[in-house]
């Protein structure tokens, strides 16, 4: 018998996937928004496609983001990178602060339309919670136990690969959520600039003025962001069930 | 065997180790004891190079500790710390396995190693090779901290007060422990501690530091009999210095032989580990003047009076 916390996330999870395979199952539910005669149901698109290339993008920004904001975040807490944390903090910081609306209309002409200035805003947005978490996570790691290690003849590398970092990963994994997260509905605004995504539903809604496109657009997000956040939050826990540090 | 010469650490004006010269024979103990801040654990902490020393020199097995890199040194060096340090997201066995994975043995030979250590160390391996430190009791990650230092054959174990983190009845049994891995492995110790209780118990030779300076190094009850100058005296403890000599000799080694006629048949019977202090204490408790010295089997090897014993309260 699963627990019910189970059974709800299998049941938000077939929600999704029956709303963008088989949408049109759903058009009584949102007829009543869709007034004077219009289409309940978002008929410019494939949902299942929107979906999988609003994911694509948000993922693909935010293995940028991992990647360099756990090498800065690494490279500041090593005795000769400590000079370069109050930069790399005001970097990724300005990152969170620039709106992603703005990056957006300055990339424009830089790269064109598409999915790549919407990458280049979240892979952007992204950067201040893992990094910040990676920094938290490696400077709280027990001096003893990284004593030890270097007693035991660790090299620098060893010891970052087989003890920090894994100690640090419940945190780092922490920051990469919440980052996944506020990129899902970010992403939302790339539609704005011809990025394919859940915010042309949106989009579509709000320039024809149909409540039940962006009720749908926003919900499928919503449902997304939530399975998605669940889903890391699991491997935290899975991660931290034996790392406990007491 | 190690040989330290003189051994300096300075950080900016202060010397935290001045000039310390001393020779750690081959299966001994070597104890370092001094108030906080008299530079003991800086100077253990340059014998593996985890500080490294602004002067001086270390041999180990007459090799220059300074002639490989310092990872690689410390590989051939156990290192035990208070507060055990041990890896919380590795199992017991996985934390036992770390320098053996470091020097790239076999896992069979690994496997057959954290066995032979853990059952050294009582510690079932059927039951506790799986476990996570924080699954363990105080004394039991204490050990599994010592079994970590000793899993790659190491011949000298350096223990940075291994005990301090232990509550008094675990200790004792933990120091006894040590004793009988050091004998069983034949490993040369250097320890440090605060305590001078510890360190008169533990220590074949025991060398007291103050302010960075090594006062005097020499064996237990020389320091009793004839501290090196006042502060030595203060901390081994003057007003206790009969009973601590009498701690440092065993029933068995200062036991009068049976005289032809005498049974052996003493009330009190006392086994040949125990110290001339514990034995005085019962005798002086049950108010008897003799006690008969039995090995493990209940066989009489000697006897003991309370004469025999006071009379090796004094210095010799």
């Amino acid at each position: 018998m699963p627990r019910p916390a189970t059974l709800l996330r299998l049941a938000a999870l077939g929600l999704l996937l029956a709303f963008l395979l088989v949408p049109q199952r759903f058009a009584p539910l949102f007829a009543p928004l869709a007034a004077g005669g219009a289409p309940p149901i978002y008929d410019q698109g494939n949902l299942w496609m929107l979906a999988l290339s609003h994911l694509a993008t948000v993922l693909a920004a935010c293995l940028g983001s991992i990647v360099i904001a756990v090498a800065l975040g690494i490279l500041v807490t090593r005795a000769g990178g400590q000079e370069f944390l109050p930069l790399s903090r005001a970097v990724v910081s300005f990152g969170q602060t620039f709106p992603p609306v703005a990056v957006l209309a300055l990339a424009v002409p830089l790269v064109g339309f598409g999915e790549k200035p919407t990458l280049i805003a979240l892979f952007l947005y992204g950067l201040l919670p893992i990094f910040e978490n990676t920094v938290v996570g490696l400077r709280t790691c027990p001096a003893t136990v990284l004593d030890a290690a270097s007693g035991m003849g660790m090299s620098a590398r060893q010891k970052l690969v087989s003890v920090e970092l894994p100690l640090a990963m419940p945190l780092i994994l922490e920051g990469i959520r919440l980052s996944l997260v506020i990129n899902i509905g970010t992403a939302t605004l790339g539609s704005t600039v011809a990025a394919k995504g859940l915010g042309e539903v949106i989009i579509a809604g709000l320039l024809s003025n149909n409540t039940a496109f962006v009720l749908q657009g926003g919900l499928a997000t919503g449902l997304m962001a939530v399975l998605l956040y669940d889903a890391v939050a699991a491997l935290e826990r899975r991660l931290c069930r034996n790392a406990r540090i007491d | 065997m190690i040989v330290i010469e003189n051994l300096t650490k300075r950080y900016g004006e202060t010397m935290a180790v001045d000039a310390v010269s001393m020779v750690i024979e081959r299966n001994s103990i070597a104890v370092i004891v001094g108030t906080s801040g008299s530079g003991k654990s800086t100077l253990l902490r340059m014998i593996n190079r985890l500080i490294e020393p602004t002067g001086g020199r270390v041999l180990l097995d007459g090799r220059d500790t300074g002639s490989e890199p310092g990872y690689q040194l410390r590989r051939r060096i156990g290192y035990v710390i208070q507060g055990h340090g041990l890896f919380p997201h590795r199992t017991v066995a996985e934390n036992i396995g770390t320098v053996p994975r470091l020097l790239a043995w076999e896992e069979d030979r690994i496997r057959a190693r954290t066995a032979q250590l853990l059952e050294a160390l009582q510690l079932d391996p059927a039951v506790y090779s799986g476990k996570y430190p924080h699954q363990l009791s105080g004394g039991q990650q204490q050990r599994v901290g010592v079994a970590r230092a000793l899993a790659a054959e190491p011949a000298v174990l350096l223990m940075d007060e291994p005990f301090g983190a232990l509550d008094p009845i675990i200790r004792e049994k933990a120091q006894d422990d040590l004793l009988d891995i050091q004998r069983k492995f034949g490993t040369t110790i250097v320890l440090v501690t605060h305590d001078i209780d510890e360190a008169f118990r533990l220590g074949d030779r025991v060398a007291v530091m103050s302010e960075g300076r090594l006062l005097q190094y020499d064996r237990p009850e020389v320091l009793v009999t004839r501290p090196a100058n006042p502060l030595v005296a203060r901390m081994t403890g003057s007003a206790e210095r009969a009973m601590r000599l009498l701690s440092l000799t065993t029933a068995g080694e200062a036991a009068l032989p049976l005289t032809a006629g005498e049974s052996g048949a003493d009330a009190i019977v006392v086994p040949t580990s125990a110290s001339l202090r514990e034995v005085l204490s019962e005798l002086l408790w049950r108010g008897s003047e003799c006690a008969t010295v039995a090995d493990a089997n209940g066989a009489p090897l000697g006897r003991l009076t309370v004469a025999a014993i006071l009379a090796r309260a004094r210095p010799a």
